[in-house]
């Protein structure tokens, strides 16, 4: 229950040599505390951990480029079907938009 | 290095961070750390359930009078008859399930330098951080003829409860053809577009029930939060019964008179009601004035970084009560800043460094049952100030279509229902 969301194994992951967050070569890591932070921005419409069953899509689970490239279409505003999402990306940069993909698809599904 | 042998270990070896560098004395003191928060809604609950997903072995307190918490957010859904009472009711089962131990009892006095809260039960506890997420007090001061007593009249109905039930059943008993008027405070105050949002679902009930009603607002300002939305919801779905008076409109109120139920204005107008709704100034909630962290605005100054007050050391404040503009005092910016801090205050007693902060608001309102709006904002720390980040967040579009309109009714009910389950359990 304490690692619903915080996913400690995963987190060990990204701190372990040779697994780094996949941000750009030249984008300084996201340090794994800030990208829980992050993360947590997400649940409070998008469900504990990221898992919805409701009108609003469960993010737990998928698949890490699907994520990012969804993500970054709403920051950019190509999603046509955006409602509040292309707001709410406008605040993340792509470096926090590729961790956040790869906190969310390392959520079980 | 082998990994010490605290309760925390497990813990901080798999989070990797630093804990294997972290001095015996801190990881001691983080061990055995107690952590007591004082309001049970969307930020204490919030933070307290943070707080155990963070650490499963921290002593976490939270201290909330009522058995169960009902949310002011989509209480004006209840007021509409679009929702039942119950479902506004939020309990604390699934944290006592989570080894938090929940305490119905008032906070009434904090003791900053001993580090204690003393609880109406006569218990004495003792801290290592204490949150505070008292919402608002009402200023029972500042409107002539508006105190406790006239709110039994003239309901507010800003902080859910009693009150609200006792609006729903004053529009229940209200003739047709009747004035339901709302008196709106200056900023800042709980919920800027709360309002707003009831006149609209008051609408909505009074066009179904008592059609040849008016709703007549009498407002303290003349800007306030997703207005140009509004007043397109409102002529769309409801014509000209919404009766919209600004500050300058003579909107102002600053005497109100609860048994006859008139109020007066700045400039002299006399309005009578068949049901009148006034929502008073506003302050932060009693605990955090007493525990000597208000200044002269009544509001709690905070750090934005962690939301540490800014007049005593070991106690964070969120929510309603802080001065954390421009974040909206919210339940949404209350939850935001409940999971900031138990992560601040996690990263803190284990000696690891504070996690950037970084918080966001999402508030729907809803205009008519298929008809939703919506305002978001992405926040951040820096140089000691909160501020928004660049080119983010704002309100839904104008003239938008009504498949946007019904998307964003259905977004805001699982809104609800996720940041309930992110901040309750339930």
């Amino acid at each position: 229950m304490p690692c619903s969301l915080w996913r400690p194994c995963a987190l060990l992951l990204s701190v372990l040599p040779g697994t780094a967050v996949a941000v750009p070569a030249a984008e300084p890591a996201i340090a794994p505390a800030t990208v829980a932070v992050l993360a947590a921005t997400c649940v409070s419409c998008h469900g504990p951990g990221g898992h919805s069953s409701t009108d609003i899509p469960s993010i737990a689970g998928q698949s890490e480029s699907r994520l990012r490239a969804r993500l970054l279409a709403f920051r950019n505003g190509t999603a046509p079907d955006a409602t509040i999402m292309t707001r709410l990306m406008k605040g993340y940069d792509e470096a926090q938009i590729a961790a956040l993909a790869r906190w969310f698809a390392q959520e079980r599904q | 290095m082998t990994p010490p042998p605290s309760p925390l270990s497990r813990r901080a070896l798999l989070t990797g961070l630093g804990a294997l560098a972290m001095p015996a004395l801190v990881r001691a003191q983080a061990g055995a750390a107690h952590v007591v928060v004082v309001g049970g809604g969307f930020g204490g609950a919030t933070a307290a359930r943070h707080l155990r997903l963070y650490n499963s072995a921290l002593r976490i307190t939270l201290i909330e009078p009522a058995a169960r918490h009902y949310t002011c957010a989509f209480s004006s859904h209840y007021l509409a008859g679009l929702r039942h009472w119950e479902s506004l009711g939020h309990g604390f089962e699934t944290l006592r399930g989570m080894g938090i131990s929940v305490v119905h009892a008032a906070a009434v006095d904090v003791d900053a330098a001993a580090r204690t809260v003393t609880l109406s039960d006569g218990q004495r506890l003792a801290w290592d951080r204490l949150v505070l997420s008292p919402g608002v007090d009402m200023r029972w001061d500042r409107l002539a003829g508006y105190d406790a007593a006239a709110s039994m009249h003239a309901p507010h109905a800003w902080k859910a409860g009693a009150q609200t039930r006792l609006l729903r059943a004053q529009l229940q008993a209200m003739p047709d053809g009747g004035t339901f008027a709302m008196v709106i405070p200056a900023a800042p105050y709980r919920c800027p577009p709360g309002p707003y949002e009831r006149a609209a679902l008051v609408a909505h009930y009074l066009r179904a029930h008592k059609p040849r009603s008016r709703i007549l607002l009498l407002d303290a300002k003349n800007e306030f939060s997703k207005k140009p939305l509004f007043l397109q919801g409102w002529k769309a779905l409801y014509g000209d019964m919404i009766d919209w008076r600004s500050l300058d409109d003579d909107g102002e109120v600053v005497r109100v008179d609860a048994l006859r139920r008139e109020v007066e204005t700045s400039l002299g107008t006399l309005h009578r009601a068949d049901v009148l709704n006034v929502i008073p100034p506003q302050k932060a909630g009693w605990i955090a004035e007493r525990a000597g962290l208000t200044d002269a605005s009544g509001w709690v100054p905070v750090h934005p970084e962690n939301f540490a007050a800014r007049r005593q050391a070991g106690i964070h404040v969120i929510g309603d009560a802080s001065l954390a503009a421009p974040m909206p005092k919210s339940g949404a910016s209350a939850n935001s800043q409940g999971r900031l801090v138990a992560a601040a205050i996690c990263a803190e007693l284990q000696g690891q460094q504070a996690p950037q902060a970084w918080y966001t608001n999402t508030c729907y309102s809803l205009i008519g049952p298929e008809y939703g709006i919506s305002v978001a904002g992405v926040y951040r720390a820096q140089n000691d100030t909160l501020i928004e980040v660049p080119d983010s967040g704002g309100i839904s579009p104008l003239d938008a279509p009504a498949g946007f309109r019904a998307a964003e009714a259905r977004y805001g009910a699982a809104w609800y229902q996720a940041i309930s389950a992110d901040t309750w359990g339930n």
